[in-house]
C-alpha cells in the first residue's frame, strides 16, 4: 500500500481517477478539429498553448457512449509516453472533481472479481475512505491496439456482476 | 535553452569533425592524384593541426596516434617516402582511428592503432622512396622560380595568442627575394586603439625556388585565424594600367580616365624629384591590390559557427512568432483602425522577411553529404572487386540540415544497392560492351519548394522478370496482375523482399529497401525508379525543402479548414454546376482541352457539414500527375508552421501535419501526393464491394 496523487474525473456514472504526476493542465473545452478517418477514439486535435495535441476520448475504450458535451466537459492534459516517445494527449472528461491523495493497491493484488475494466486499461485501485476507485493506466490505454467492447456493453455491467 | 559557453571540449570535437571530413576527401584525392604536392600538403597540415590541438585539449593518445601519421607525411612531403595506394589505405584506417580515440576514447580499441601503426611502420621502413609493389613516384619538384603576390593580415589578437608576426615575416624572407610594404591603413585613431592588437598589414612580392605550400608552412598555426592571400605572378615586366586591369582593380574604361589623372601627379612628382618612377609604381599596384582585397572580403564576408540546437530554437521562435502574427492580423482585420492595419503590414511583412532569413541559415549545400559517400564507394568496390568510381553534381543545392541529417541513411543504402546489385562484374561489363568501371552518379536539383535526388548507375538495371517471379512467389501480385513498370519496381520497397539470389554482406538481405523507403516517407518525400535493362537505373527521390514553414492555402470544406501546401497547387478554378451534376459518375474536369480528374474530399472525409452553393478546384500535382480537389472555399494564403502529428494519428496517411490558424483552430495539412494514393485505393474498395 502506497499513498499517491490522483485527479478524479467523472466518465458517465463512473470515477475513475489518473495519476496526478502526469497531469499538466486541466481545461475547459475547447474547439476540436476532427481527423478524417481517424480512429473514433482520438478523432480530434486541439491546441494547447500553441501546441497541436490530439485528444482522446476515453468512452470510446471503456465501451460507453459519449455524451453530449455539457457544462461540466473538460479536457485533462497529459503526458505520457507512446511507444517510447513522449507525448501530451488531451483527454475528454464528463467532469472533473478534484485532487487528492489516495493509499492504492496494484492491480494484480486487487480480487478480478470486482473488475469491470479491461486489466490493461487499470494501473490499480485507489482506496479513498469506503470508496474505490479505478486508477486508469494511461500509457496502457493509449497504446492498446486489441479489440474493443461495443459501445453500451458496460452500462449492462459485463464481466462478473 | 543553451545559453552561456560551448564546452571547449565539444568545439573541438566538432571542428575535429570537419577536419576528418576535409582529411578523408584529401587522401580520396590523394588515390587519385598521387603527384599532387599541394594535396599532401593538406593532408599533412589537417593532421598536424588534429594532433596540436588534440593535445591541448587532452586527448593524449589521439596526438600520440597522430604523431606517427603525421610524421609520414612529412617524409612524403620531403621526398623521402612515395606515395602509394597502401599509404592511403593505412591513412584512411588511421583517419577512422584518431576520430575514434577522439569522439570516444574510453571505448577506442587500442588494438586496431597499434596493428595500423605496425603497417605503416612497415611501409615507411619498407619503402625509402621507391621501393616495392610499385610505389607511385612522387615528382620531384623542379627547381622554378616563381614570383608570388601575398597579403598578409594578422588577427588582431595575433599577438595576445602568442605569435610573433615579426618573426613570421622574417621567416618568409627566408624564402627567397622579397619585397615587403607595410600597410598601416588599419590603424585606428590613438584613443581606439588597444595597446597589444595587430594593426599591421603587409603586401609582399616573393620570389622564391620553393613550392607554394612552403608559404603556408610559414603561417601554419595562424593560418586559420589570418587572412593570407597567395597569388602567382608572371615576372614580366607590366604597365601600371596592365596589372590594374589584371587585378580586377578597374576596368578598362575607368583605367583610362584614372590613368590620365594619375599621369599627371605622377608626372609632377616624379619631375620635382620626390618619387621615383618605380616608387609611384610600387603605390598604385597597392592601391590596386588594397582595393581587390577590400571587395573580395566585402562579398565573401565571414563565418561563424553556430550549435545547431540554437538554430532549432531559433526556428520554433520564428513559428511562434508567424503563428501570433497571423492571430494579430485576424484581430486587424476585424477592426477599422488604420493604423493597426499599417503596423500589422508592416509586422506582418518583417515576419515574413524573418522567416525566410532563418530558413535560410537552415539551409545547407547537399554536398558536403555527397562527398562523404566517397569512403563508402571506395571501400564497397574494394570489398565486392567492382571498380565503381562515384560522381556527382548539384552539390551546391541547398536543403534544410534536418533534411540532410535524416537523407544520409537512406542514401547509403540506395548507394549500396545500385554498387552491389547495379554495377556488374568488370568482366561481366566487358562482355556487355561496356567500359569496365562503373558508374555511379548523384545529383541534386531544386524544383519548385521540392529538391530532388537522383542515384544513378550505368549498371544492368531493374531485373523485371525476377521482381515479378518473386513478387508471386511472396504472394504480393497474383500471376496474372497487370502491373505498370512503376507499381513492378515499387514492389522492392516491400519489407523482406529482396531478389538478389546470393546474400552478399553488403546487401540482400530484404532489409534496407523498405527502410529507405520508410525514412523518405518520414521527410514526406517520395520515390520514383526508372530503369533501362542493360543501361543502368535511377532512384529519384522527391523531398520537401523545409520541414519547419511552408506557404499553404487555406480552404474550408463542410466547416472543417484546410491547408493545401502552397507548392503543390497549379491553379484555383470554379466547379462548374453542370460539372458537379454531370461528374456524380465520372470525375473528370476539362481544363483548357485537358482532362483532370479530381476527388471531393468531402466524400473521401466522410464531411456532412454545410455544402457551398459554388463549390471550388484547386488544381494540384503529386509528381507528374495532375488532379483537382473539390473544396467550398478558398480562404487564401496561409504561412503555415508545420506541428506533427503524434503516434496516435501515424495511421492516418492523408496529412502530413497539422498547423495553428490565427484564431487559435487547429487545421490539418494535405499530404498531396497520399491524398491521391488514399483516394485511390478508397475507389478501389469501393468497386470491390
Amino acid at each position: 500500500m502506497e499513498a499517491i496523487k490522483i485527479v478524479t474525473l467523472g466518465l458517465r456514472e463512473e470515477v475513475f481517477a489518473v495519476d496526478a504526476n502526469v497531469v499538466r493542465e486541466i481545461l475547459d473545452l475547447v474547439p476540436v478539429t476532427a481527423v478524417p478517418n481517424a480512429d473514433p477514439f482520438v478523432s480530434g486535435l486541439i491546441n494547447v498553448r500553441g501546441r497541436v495535441v490530439p485528444l482522446a476520448d476515453l468512452h470510446v475504450r471503456f465501451g460507453m457512449e459519449t455524451p453530449p458535451p455539457s457544462i461540466d466537459t473538460r479536457i485533462v492534459v497529459v503526458d505520457v509516453e507512446l511507444d517510447g516517445e513522449p507525448t501530451t494527449v488531451g483527454i475528454l472528461a464528463d467532469k472533473v472533481y478534484e485532487v487528492t491523495e489516495v493509499t492504492t493497491r496494484s492491480v494484480q493484488d486487487t480480487p478480478k472479481l470486482g473488475m469491470r475494466w479491461r486489466p490493461e486499461f487499470i494501473q490499480g485501485i485507489g482506496k479513498r475512505g469506503d470508496d474505490f476507485m479505478a486508477i486508469i493506466d494511461l500509457s496502457g490505454l493509449l497504446n492498446y491496439s486489441g479489440p474493443l467492447d461495443e459501445p453500451g456493453s458496460a452500462a449492462d455491467g459485463r464481466s462478473a456482476r | 535553452m543553451n545559453g552561456g559557453l560551448p564546452d571547449p571540449v565539444q568545439t573541438f570535437r566538432a571542428e575535429a569533425a570537419d577536419l576528418f571530413e576535409q582529411l578523408e576527401s584529401t587522401l580520396l584525392d590523394i588515390e587519385g592524384n598521387p603527384g599532387d604536392r599541394d594535396l599532401i600538403d593538406t593532408a599533412f597540415r589537417a593532421l598536424h593541426t588534429i594532433k596540436g590541438s588534440g593535445a591541448m585539449f587532452g586527448f593524449e593518445a589521439a596526438a600520440a596516434f597522430t604523431h606517427h601519421v603525421e610524421n609520414a607525411f612529412d617524409m612524403v612531403r620531403k621526398g623521402s617516402l612515395a606515395v602509394s595506394p597502401q599509404l592511403v589505405e593505412i591513412a584512411l584506417r588511421a583517419k577512422d582511428h584518431i576520430r575514434d580515440l577522439i569522439d570516444a576514447p574510453e571505448t577506442a580499441d587500442g588494438m586496431t592503432g597499434d596493428i595500423i601503426l605496425k603497417d605503416l611502420a612497415l611501409l615507411v621502413g619498407g619503402t625509402p622512396a621507391g621501393g616495392h609493389s610499385q610505389p607511385i613516384p612522387t615528382p620531384k619538384p623542379e627547381i622554378k622560380r616563381t614570383t608570388f603576390r601575398l597579403h598578409i593580415v594578422f588577427a588582431q589578437n595575433a599577438m595576445m595568442t602568442g605569435s610573433n608576426p615579426l618573426r613570421l615575416l622574417d621567416e618568409l624572407r627566408e624564402l627567397g627575394e622579397c619585397s615587403m610594404v607595410p600597410v598601416a591603413d588599419a590603424i585606428p585613431p590613438l584613443e581606439e586603439i588597444d595597446p597589444f592588437g595587430c594593426y599591421m598589414a603587409w603586401d609582399c612580392v616573393l620570389t622564391t625556388e620553393k613550392p607554394r605550400s612552403a608559404i603556408d608552412d610559414v603561417f601554419i598555426f595562424v593560418l586559420d585565424d589570418m587572412e593570407l592571400t597567395v597569388e602567382e605572378v608572371e615576372v614580366t615586366p607590366k604597365l601600371l594600367g596592365e596589372i590594374l586591369v589584371e587585378r580586377g582593380a578597374v576596368s578598362q574604361e575607368v583605367l583610362q580616365t584614372a590613368l590620365e589623372g594619375q599621369e599627371k601627379l605622377g608626372n609632377i612628382l616624379v619631375k620635382e624629384g620626390v618619387l621615383s618612377n618605380d616608387k609611384l609604381r610600387a603605390a598604385l599596384a597597392e592601391q590596386g591590390h588594397l582595393k581587390t582585397e577590400q571587395d573580395r572580403a566585402a562579398k565573401e564576408g565571414t563565418a561563424i559557427r553556430v550549435q545547431a540546437e540554437k538554430l532549432d530554437e531559433l526556428m520554433d521562435q520564428v513559428g511562434e512568432l508567424v503563428i501570433a502574427q497571423a492571430r494579430l492580423r485576424q484581430l486587424a482585420d476585424k477592426s477599422n483602425d488604420i493604423t493597426l492595419k499599417s503596423i500589422v503590414e508592416e509586422i506582418e511583412r518583417l515576419s515574413g522577411h524573418l522567416r525566410d532569413v532563418s530558413m535560410g541559415i537552415r539551409m545547407v549545400p547537399i554536398g558536403t553529404l555527397f562527398s562523404k559517400f566517397r569512403r563508402l564507394v571506395r571501400d564497397l568496390s574494394n570489398e565486392l572487386g567492382k571498380q565503381v568510381q562515384l560522381s556527382w553534381s548539384g552539390e551546391e543545392t541547398e536543403i534544410d540540415k534536418t533534411v540532410i541529417e535524416r537523407l544520409h541513411d537512406p542514401l547509403v543504402h540506395l548507394i549500396r544497392n545500385s554498387v552491389d546489385h547495379g554495377v556488374e562484374r568488370g568482366d561481366e561489363r566487358e562482355a556487355a560492351g561496356k567500359p569496365r568501371e562503373g558508374r555511379v552518379h548523384l545529383s541534386a536539383v531544386h524544383s519548385g519548394a521540392q529538391v530532388l535526388i537522383s542515384i544513378k548507375d550505368d549498371g544492368k538495371g531493374l531485373d523485371r522478370a525476377r521482381i515479378r517471379a518473386k513478387a508471386e512467389e511472396t504472394g504480393l501480385v497474383t500471376p496474372d496482375q497487370e502491373l505498370s513498370d512503376n507499381e513492378l519496381f515499387n514492389l522492392i520497397f516491400h519489407p523482406g523482399f529482396s531478389t538478389a539470389q546470393k546474400i552478399t554482406n553488403v546487401s540482400g538481405r530484404g532489409v534496407g529497401m523498405d527502410v529507405v523507403k520508410r525514412m523518405i516517407d518520414g521527410l514526406r518525400g517520395t520515390i520514383d525508379i526508372a530503369s533501362t535493362p542493360g543501361e543502368g537505373a535511377v532512384f529519384t527521390l522527391r523531398l520537401p525543402l523545409t520541414l519547419a514553414i511552408i506557404d499553404g492555402l487555406l480552404v474550408r470544406v463542410a466547416g472543417e479548414r484546410y491547408v493545401i501546401p502552397l507548392s503543390a497547387v497549379e491553379e484555383c478554378i470554379e466547379l462548374s454546376s453542370e460539372d458537379d451534376a454531370r461528374s456524380t459518375g465520372r470525375d473528370f474536369l476539362n481544363i483548357r482541352g485537358d482532362l483532370v480528374p479530381f476527388i471531393r474530399l468531402r466524400n473521401l472525409f466522410d464531411l456532412s457539414g454545410p455544402a457551398a452553393l459554388y463549390p471550388k478546384v484547386v488544381v494540384v500535382s503529386a509528381g507528374e500527375f495532375r488532379f483537382g480537389v473539390v473544396v467550398d472555399q478558398l480562404l487564401g494564403g496561409h504561412q503555415t508552421v508545420i506541428k506533427s502529428l503524434s503516434k496516435l494519428h501515424a495511421d492516418i496517411p492523408t496529412f502530413s501535419g497539422a498547423t495553428i490558424l490565427g484564431d487559435g483552430g487547429v487545421a490539418l495539412i494535405l499530404d498531396v501526393p497520399r491524398l491521391l494514393d488514399f483516394s485511390q485505393s478508397r475507389e478501389e474498395q469501393l468497386k470491390a464491394s
